[in-house]
């Protein structure tokens, strides 16, 4: 298939379901379903997770396209540092929610305990949140992919803009004067006669009819 | 439905071959294709959100009822009903109060393909998104094949009858507008409400998609078909900066100015069809396509062409598809604006001008052309160079110069190359292309441009054909609105964007 870059499909996927998390634990927590509280604890797992994707990383080939705004976030993301940038980290990171187990046991048994640790483990129980789950392990799914093809992301930076260096190129002004012939052969004979008639010498140049400057 | 009638090329070129009748205006339309398809996927996502909160909703509120035990209307509809089994008159899918929704989601039918479909629809829609397409095109390929899960899942969802109503005899005998209040008495013989009876109301959705799907699986049978016949390839020629030109011939193709084609190259890659404008006229006797190394495909393309020693790799094509351009050959005066790899149309244009010129023909209302062509640097276009040259060549010869001017601007000028040309100034042709017009650098002032050709042809109608960026078109479309004068016996520009 090419140079594909997994991770970059892993971060739509990822930003996607944080945003179907969001919308289920809103419908779960506005609609008043049995243990809704864990619709506003993925409404918060989706805003994370919504934040840690937003910032699109930088394409090893190519131009990348920024989402816009992103460079707010890209500087927070990349405060830090491995943990942000290894994607075996965000693999595991998204499984969390995601991860099947929760959900067979909350098949079996209508249990409300919390599963320690990993991000959204909890909302695998509600069925308003569970296709938010579901796409997150999909998403953490190609971002193992990706990371066992040895990607990283990188933060899109602004390239400095180079200043155009005023009088850099101007090194020292010459010392010496251009060079010249001698003051005697310099004088034409014109001028002589022009300067006893005292008729203004205009320099160098000598103009047999006489030039107005005509200013519109 | 209508998302899959947009994707049916073949049927649309067929459309576009019946309905001739029509105002090109019209068909033109169809050249949207992707746009509507687009657009309906987009309506698509939203009322699969509207649909999966309502259910949401729903099972919810059957979760209540079968738990409550206040005798409410909701509880006695639930539990009466189920514990009846009468037949299949059950209301509430839930069975028993410890069962848990996500039981029934995941146990009935209607779930487990809901959930399904549905993540094969997120799947396809984070494919599809511009950045992924343009970039990593397989993934957007391949991915967007779980249609085919997504459309049967889409058929076989409402089988199982979840969604229940009431049955019509039970209408007629217990109508909730009367009976709904006195659920208490519905045990009562003698009262004249009964118990009301639900059924499964049935599968829908497989009427709609059905006529469609099936139309598509035609479609694609047709590609197939068309896929297998025989292309012979005429002639192969390499063009620098790695611009391969293929001109070939198959039986029974006839194309019109401005298509363009899918080629398949079964040696690098059995599944992957990728569209080439066609670069040829429509009088010549073979149609031909310039392919630029851009991609894996293209260059492992170039690289089999190049090898003298081993046979031609066999070649697919299927189409021709697109709107014919044939509107550039009905105005008088005719702009025409090519930036970057959106010169390629233009060659077959220009061509196919040339040759209606030179037979005389009596379609060809067209009397002046201004080309503009606008790219960074020329290097992989050289070929069209060439076709220029060509095209000054046997102007000058028929003694008509003022048919065709041209006007090459290169934006991705620096300081040398300027410095170049500025040496250069006095040679009668351009240093860089070797035409008799002077390559201008930088991009053109459109304002310039179009009162110039106002100028020249006041009482005209002229014709402005764009194949380039947005920003473009719209800078364009805004110079055409300007110049075009009030009295509609004056110049009027009618501005045309091509999509090729």
């Amino acid at each position: 298939m090419g140079q594909i870059e997994w991770a970059m499909w892993a971060n739509e996927q990822a930003l996607a379901s944080g945003l179907i998390l969001i919308t289920g634990g809103i419908v779960a927590t506005a609609g008043q379903f049995t243990q809704w509280y864990l619709g506003t604890y993925s409404i918060a797992a989706g805003v994370l997770i919504c934040l840690l994707e937003y910032p699109r990383g930088k394409r090893s080939k190519g131009s990348t396209m920024e989402r816009c705004g992103q460079k707010y976030m890209t500087r927070v993301v990349k405060l830090f540092g491995p943990l942000t940038r290894n994607y075996y980290i965000r693999a595991f990171l998204h499984l969390g929610p995601g991860a099947v187990d929760p959900l067979l046991t909350a098949l079996l048994s209508p249990a409300s305990t919390l599963a320690p640790a990993r991000l959204s483990v909890p909302a695998g129980f509600l069925l308003a949140t569970i296709l938010g789950t579901a796409c997150l392990v999909i998403a953490s799914g190609i971002y193992l992919l990706a990371a066992i093809r040895g990607e990283q992301w990188t933060p899109i930076e602004p390239k400095p803009k180079e200043r155009p260096q005023v009088g850099g190129t101007i090194k020292q002004p010459p010392s010496n004067p251009p060079p010249r012939p001698p003051a005697e052969a310099r004088k034409k004979p014109g001028e002589e006669a022009a300067a006893a008639a005292g008729a203004p010498t205009g320099g160098p140049q000598e103009n047999p009819v006489p030039v107005t400057d005509e200013v519109v | 439905m209508l998302i899959l009638l947009p994707v049916c090329r073949n049927l649309l070129s067929f459309l576009r071959g019946t309905c001739s009748f029509c105002r090109s205006t019209l068909r033109k339309q169809l050249d949207h294709n992707l746009t509507f398809h687009k657009l309906v996927a987009y309506m698509i996502c939203l009322h699969t959100a509207i649909h999966i909160i309502a259910h949401l909703f729903n099972f919810e509120r059957y979760s209540r009822g079968r738990r409550a035990t206040d005798g409410s209307l909701a509880s006695i509809l639930s539990n009466r009903s189920h514990q009846e089994k009468k037949g299949d008159s059950w209301l509430n899918p839930i069975q028993s109060p410890n069962m848990t929704v996500e039981y029934v989601t995941f146990t009935s039918i209607a779930g487990l393909t809901g959930v399904i479909i549905t993540i094969a629809l997120i799947l396809m829609v984070t494919s599809a998104i511009e950045f992924i397409r343009r970039s990593y095109f397989e993934v957007f390929w391949y991915t967007h094949h779980l249609f085919v899960i997504y459309f049967i899942g889409l058929a076989i969802h409402g089988i199982g009858g979840i969604v229940r109503g009431q049955t019509e005899e039970s209408m007629g005998e217990s109508h909730p507008d009367n009976c709904s209040e006195f659920f208490e008495k519905w045990d009562d013989p003698k009262f004249h409400c009964k118990r009301p009876q639900f059924e499964g109301l049935p599968a829908e959705s497989w009427k709609w998609i059905l006529a469609p799907s099936i139309l598509y699986l035609f479609e694609r049978i047709l590609r197939f078909y068309r896929s297998q016949q025989k292309v012979v390839i005429t002639k192969v020629v390499m063009h620098p900066s790695k611009v391969v030109e293929l001109q070939m011939n198959k039986c029974g193709f006839s194309m019109e100015v401005g298509q363009y084609i899918f080629v398949n190259c079964p040696s690098i890659s059995y599944l992957e069809w990728h569209p080439f404008t066609l670069t040829s006229a429509p009088e010549e006797d073979f149609f031909s396509i310039h392919i630029r190394a851009a991609g894996d495909w293209t260059e492992n393309l170039i690289r089999a062409f190049e090898q003298q020693d081993s046979p031609v790799p066999r070649i697919e094509v299927d189409g021709p598809f697109g709107t014919a351009s044939e509107d550039v050959f009905h105005y008088e005066v005719a702009v025409l604006v090519g930036a970057g790899i959106g010169v390629t149309p233009f060659a077959s244009i220009l061509k196919s001008i040339w040759y209606k010129f030179r037979h005389a023909d009596h379609n060809l209302k067209t009397q002046t052309i201004y080309f503009y062509w606008i790219c960074r640097e020329t290097g992989a276009f050289a070929w069209f160079n060439d076709l220029l040259a060509s095209l000054e060549q046997e102007m000058e010869e028929l003694g008509k110069v003022g048919f065709l001017n041209y006007r090459l601007f290169l934006t991705g000028w620096d300081s040398n190359i300027a410095g170049h040309a500025t040496l250069n100034f006095d040679k009668a042709t351009d240093i860089l292309t070797g035409l008799k017009q002077k390559t201008f650098f930088g991009r053109p002032m459109w304002d310039n441009e179009f009162s110039a050709v106002a100028a020249a042809h006041p009482k005209s109608a002229v014709g402005v054909f764009l194949c380039g960026p947005q920003t473009l078109a719209k800078s364009l479309s805004k110079c055409c609105q300007r110049y075009s004068s009030l009295d509609p016996r004056k110049v009027q520009f009618h501005f045309n964007k091509e999509n090729f």
